[in-house]
């Protein structure tokens, strides 16, 4: 992995990038291995997950825009995505890229409407129209409603690709999730991305520093959106089902979670977070009715007590930037 | 009976009660959420789960002590209320020092753990509450049927929601709670308690909650999701209507109830989606919301 240096990054900076590059060689060791030991399904889903959650973690951690709808692209990303794979017979890459597609349209115009209001009402409004988008997806035919999208084929990636072999499968889901975190990783570490932060600290300084500010949240928007969108696409392909589950407000909800447990703006804690909350679903299933009891308690006590994330602390205890 | 627009009056006017009836609950709601917004700071999105505890408080009040709805009334708000106090003093007081998406994520939490918890106990279909004997029954106005119960709804709510302005609005403690929003510190050294006060305002808004969940219990089945989607709607009116005036919450809370109503009369696939759709219009049109101060 090639490390792109900030435009203000200095000597001292060079120990914090090195933990980044030994963290991310770790990471892909241990995903490499992983589905030797563990159920491959299970890690499709977290990394699918890993990666919606990481295009959430972009806007709150690095625009300081909490978007409280995100479920809005990764469930509708999902529907075209399964869509374009049933109905319309496309290969696997062109569906999930449908998907992305569906994701950057809805992210210009629910971005464009909901930079337009800061802070608390931000949330409200990214919350209020995914719930619209919701109720859409309720009523409109081709979602199949309450039944959902189902049996939707894998197909062939690129033609040759056999994605009914679990362990193909896997390999295109990590494939592709390492794509998106290196371009998020990109993202935060260009001159674009150091403007976003410049917004996240003080939004009016930057305004008075000569940058259309609105411009730069709502390029960040839609980037989010979109990766979302792919999150969602490729969920679509590997559970072969898009259903109401994926639009409902609890998504938006658990993709909140899910990078407020590992750790918000850090680049690793949305994965860890991801895997966390999809583990305590999966090994917890006997509680299965407890879930979102359980869930809101770990909202409270991170919102209380462990604000920094998994990661977060993590990286502040070793003085780290992860 | 006549036809209006070639929809027969009875149809007309009865979505327009309900329009109404669900308008005065965003209103209270609304107003709830306005008013603990401007003390503590904090969008409340446990509101909801608050709402359906009101509810759930009259059910249990009539079930296991016999105690009837004038009863509940009076006691549900109260009892929410002082639970409403607890959940501030243990856990949003620490809150308001940091970002507002800190109290935005505890009180979703608390949302999930107070719904969950319902869930679990009391499934997912609704319990029936009945009609209070004094308020069964109805008047034939000749263009339409008006159940009793609906419009004692509809009246108390307005009345609730008027007092309310006028506490805040033209009372001495109203004025300190203003004084308080505007610059707490300056307040204090005047020598007024502003964390209790900001307590005591946090059980009054969901106390409103509350008043508004013991209405709805009879008109809609008492269900531990009744305030989960509806929070949500109220969401969007609040943005519509901004949180920085009281009547500006009651008239976009009324005005949208009932464009909601109507809109199930003319055009009932969007009923759901009305109120966002007015959302995204305002928001492209006044993005301060109608009676907002800016953002």
């Amino acid at each position: 992995m090639e490390r792109v240096l900030d435009p203000i990054a200095t000597s001292a900076d060079r120990p914090k990038a090195r933990a980044e590059v030994v963290a991310f060689v770790v990471m892909v060791a241990a995903l490499i291995v992983a589905p030797f030991f563990l159920y491959p399904l299970f890690l499709m889903q977290a990394l699918c997950f890993a990666l919606f959650a990481c295009a959430f973690n972009l806007l709150i951690g690095y625009v300081g825009l909490l978007s409280f709808g995100h479920a809005l692209y990764f469930g509708w990303a999902s529907y075209l995505a399964a869509h374009a794979a049933k109905i319309w017979g496309l290969p696997p890459e062109l569906a999930i890229l449908t998907g992305a597609a569906t994701a950057a349209v809805l992210g210009v115009m629910a971005g464009s409407l909901a930079i337009r209001r800061q802070g608390i009402y931000f949330a409200m409004i990214t919350l209020a129209l995914a719930q619209m988008m919701y109720f859409v997806a309720l009523q409109v035919p081709f979602t199949g409603g309450e039944d959902g999208i189902q049996a939707v084929p894998r197909g062939f990636m690129f033609g040759f690709l056999d994605l009914s072999n679990q362990m193909t499968m896997y390999a295109v889901v990590l494939v592709i999730f390492l794509a998106g975190f290196l371009f998020i990783h990109r993202i935060i570490n260009s001159p674009f991305g150091e403007v976003l932060k410049a917004i996240r600290e003080n939004e009016t300084r930057a305004v008075s520093l000569g940058y259309k500010t609105d411009r730069y949240k709502l390029a960040a928007f839609v980037l989010s959106a979109t990766l979302a969108g792919v999150a969602g696409g490729t969920k679509a392909i590997v559970f072969q089902l898009a259903s109401l589950t994926d639009v409902h407000w609890a998504m938006s909800g658990e993709v909140v979670l899910m990078t407020l447990v590992g750790g918000l703006g850090t680049v690793f804690g949305p994965v860890v977070g991801a895997f966390v909350i999809i583990a305590m679903q999966n090994y917890l299933s006997a509680f299965d009715q407890w879930v979102f009891v359980i869930q809101g308690v770990i909202f409270v006590v991170c919102v209380l007590l462990f604000r920094r994330g998994i990661v977060g602390e993590f990286a502040h205890l070793l003085r780290i930037k992860l | 009976m006549f036809e209006i627009f070639g929809i027969p009056s009875q149809a007309l006017f009865g979505q327009l009660l309900i329009g109404l009836i669900n308008g005065s609950f965003y209103a209270l709601l609304s107003l709830g959420l306005a008013v603990i917004f401007g003390m503590l700071n904090i969008i409340n999105f446990t509101h909801g789960a608050q709402y359906m505890l009101g509810a759930f408080c009259a059910f249990f009040l009539l079930q296991y002590a016999g105690l009837g709805y004038w009863t509940a009334l009076i006691v549900a708000p109260l009892a929410v209320g002082i639970f409403g106090m607890i959940i501030e003093r243990l856990f949003l007081q620490w809150l308001y020092k940091l970002d507002h998406l800190y109290g935005l994520l505890l009180t979703f939490g608390l949302g999930l753990i107070i719904e969950g918890v319902f869930r679990n106990y009391f499934g997912s279909s609704g319990l029936p509450y009945r009609v209070p004997e004094s308020l069964q029954g109805g008047q034939n106005l000749g263009f339409m049927f008006l159940p009793n119960y609906r419009a004692w709804v509809i009246v108390f709510s307005l009345f609730v929601c008027l007092a309310t302005w006028f506490l805040i609005e033209r009372t001495r403690l109203g004025a300190y709670l203003r004084a308080a929003t505007e610059n707490p510190t300056l307040v204090r050294a005047f020598g007024i308690n502003v964390p209790r006060m900001i307590t005591l305002t946090y059980g009054f808004g969901v106390g409103l909650a509350a008043l508004a969940g013991v209405m709805a219990a009879p008109i809609y089945n008492v269900s531990p999701q009744m305030g989960a989607d509806l929070i949500i709607v109220v969401f969007a009116v609040v943005v519509i209507g901004g949180m920085g005036s009281i009547m500006g919450a009651i008239v976009t809370g009324f005005g949208l109830g009932v464009v909601e109503g109507l809109t199930k009369v003319f055009f009932p696939e969007a009923s759901n989606t009305v109120i966002f759709i007015i959302m995204a219009i305002v928001l492209l049109v006044r993005p301060a919301g109608l009676f907002g101060r800016g953002a």
